[in-house]
């Protein structure tokens, strides 16, 4: 059982600011790190794997700082988001390369006790170059549990994979939560982190927008209100009839269109139409302002 | 010595169309050497170009820069130095055998063309005193260009600077150039131990020996160093 700290980290290249004092802490159990492309998630889990100095603040594992200390990869295990493995290896040779690296007593079998979690042993004595880029992720799965470390790191694991796949990783990993490992995963797809993780850590931009079980940061995500640009036939007809909608946040009348702030997003596309007819206006043109996952992200770190 | 990381290493080398590539030029030297003895058998005067010129200059620290920038730098390149590092082993053990593997591919294939050329051009004694400054060049040669891959995103570009420009040029045009050019002291070592003048020596045998263990030892030290802080950025989108 280990904990992984980080302690008020910043991280910055020049003047660009790539992780901005964030503070977590990863207990046993499965955490989900989810953000956009580009808010820093990367940044972080390399800081965390002993590959980035943190350029304020500690990452530390059980305490001991991850830069500079090679020992600690006793405890990490390390999944990249990038798909290189030497290809001329096979399977099993390259998760007995993993367990002889890492001074294993019994190298061997825990090989293939690390490819048999990840369902590979058929294919296991195969060149890497014949596998698909579903099994190339079990194969590198299987190298960075070889040595059954109590931390577990692994960037967007899910890429690329089919939902047969996807189903299996997720039911590993999951395992390993239970078992009291703290695994840490990254995706920018809530569906994803919902699946397998208890406590989810948003990162946007940099900067930890919200912690917390995911339920709670589904809820924080659906219940933001929604904004919607609608033209119609009489724009000011529809606001003022709009207005009168308990679902209806504000209404900004704008040259052309209207822009509608819902806090029911349900409840609002339920009434629109019925207004509309109800006022003899038609509406020709409806659109979500805001449903990017970055505008979503936007907003949480903004409350 | 790492045996896993040996023996990944080497493999790798082998597997690398990159590396095969270099095949003609050791050919290319026993080639003219061969052309050159069967032309005069009496005049020496085309052994200093091609041995010296083509051999020291050339083909070894060529041969070197290819495979040393190749045992670590590639693996930058994929990826795949992630899954050497990721490891509770001190850099030290990882740097000390990919140099080795470096050193011992480029010191046996470079040895035993210029022992080949040597015994051609002259006889064996000569042929025995160029392979062993092949030997020795390799080895300084690869501890440069393994800390060079770690410090530089261009290495082979850097190398070849260094070699054509540096050691190809400004040392023979600056006086004591020769003090600081691995060329230098592989050519003096191979006259020393090959009898004879034939090559065209500029620094002495103390000065050779001494500096070749610095570059060497000084190449190892610099690429653990630079491993020891190697960083992975974050993604680029």
């Amino acid at each position: 059982m280990s904990t992984v700290d980080l302690a008020a980290v910043s991280r910055w290249y020049g003047n660009v600011v790539a992780v901005n004092d964030v503070t977590m802490s990863l207990a046993p159990g499965v955490t989900g790190l989810l953000g956009p492309n580009g808010a820093g998630k990367t940044t972080v889990l390399h800081m965390m794997a002993g590959f980035l100095p943190p350029s304020q603040g500690t990452v530390t594992i059980d305490g001991e700082p991850t830069w500079h200390h090679p020992d600690v990869y006793r405890k990490i295990g390390l999944v990249v988001e990038r798909e290189a493995v030497h290809g001329f290896l096979t399977g099993y040779e390259f998760v007995l390369a993993s367990a002889r690296l890492h001074k294993l007593a019994a190298p061997k079998t825990a090989a293939r006790r690390a490819i048999e979690l990840v369902e590979m042993t058929e294919a296991a004595d195969r060149r890497i170059e014949t596998y698909s880029k579903g099994m190339r992720q079990r194969v590198r799965v299987a190298a960075a549990l070889v040595h059954e470390p109590p931390v577990l790191l692994l960037d967007e694991p899910f890429n690329g994979m089919d939902p047969r796949q996807r189903l299996h990783m997720m039911d590993l990993l999951h395992a390993m939560g239970s078992a009291g490992n703290t695994v840490l995963f990254s995706s920018h797809i809530l569906e994803e982190v919902e699946q397998i993780s208890g406590t989810v850590q948003v990162i946007v931009s940099g900067r930890l927008a919200a912690s917390g079980d995911f339920r709670t940061i589904r809820r924080l995500m659906t219940h933001r209100p929604h904004v919607f640009a609608i033209r119609s036939t009489d724009d000011r007809r529809l606001a003022v009839a709009l207005l009168g909608e308990e679902s209806v946040a504000g209404i900004d009348v704008a040259a052309g269109e209207i822009e509608v702030r819902a806090s029911d997003y349900g409840a609002f596309t339920r009434a629109l139409p019925r207004i509309a007819i109800r006022e003899g206006v038609r509406v020709s043109q409806l659109r979500p302002s805001d449903e990017s996952l970055e505008s979503v992200f936007a907003y949480l770190v903004a409350s | 010595m790492n045996m896993t990381i040996a023996g990944l290493t080497l493999r790798s080398m082998l597997g690398r169309k990159r590396v095969w590539l270099l095949l003609p030029l050791p050919v290319l030297l026993i080639g003219l050497t061969l052309l050159g003895h069967l032309h005069d058998t009496v005049d020496t005067d085309w052994i200093r170009p091609i041995e010296q010129g083509l051999g020291f200059g050339v083909v070894v620290p060529v041969m070197a820069l290819i495979i040393g920038a190749s045992v670590i730098g590639s693996e930058i390149d994929d990826g795949t130095i992630v899954h050497i590092l990721t490891k509770p082993l001190p850099r030290r053990e990882i740097l000390i055998a990919k140099l080795v593997i470096a050193a011992a591919v480029t010191a046996i294939t470079t040895g035993a063309t210029m022992f080949v050329a040597g015994v051609i051009a002259s006889d064996l004694r000569f042929g025995i005193g160029l392979a062993v400054g092949a030997a020795i060049a390799s080895c300084c040669y690869c501890a440069l260009f393994v800390a060079l891959s770690l410090v530089s995103r261009r290495p082979v570009l850097v190398g070849l600077v260094y070699i054509l420009l540096w050691e190809g040029l400004l040392t023979h045009v600056l006086t004591s150039g020769g003090v600081i050019s691995i060329e230098a002291y592989a050519v003096t070592i191979a006259n020393r131990i090959g009898g004879g003048s034939v090559l065209d020596a500029s620094v002495s045998v103390r000065t050779a020996v001494i500096m070749a263990i610095l570059f060497a030892v000084g190449g190892a030290w610099l690429g653990i160093n630079r491993l020891k802080s190697f960083t992975l950025a974050g993604e680029t989108s």
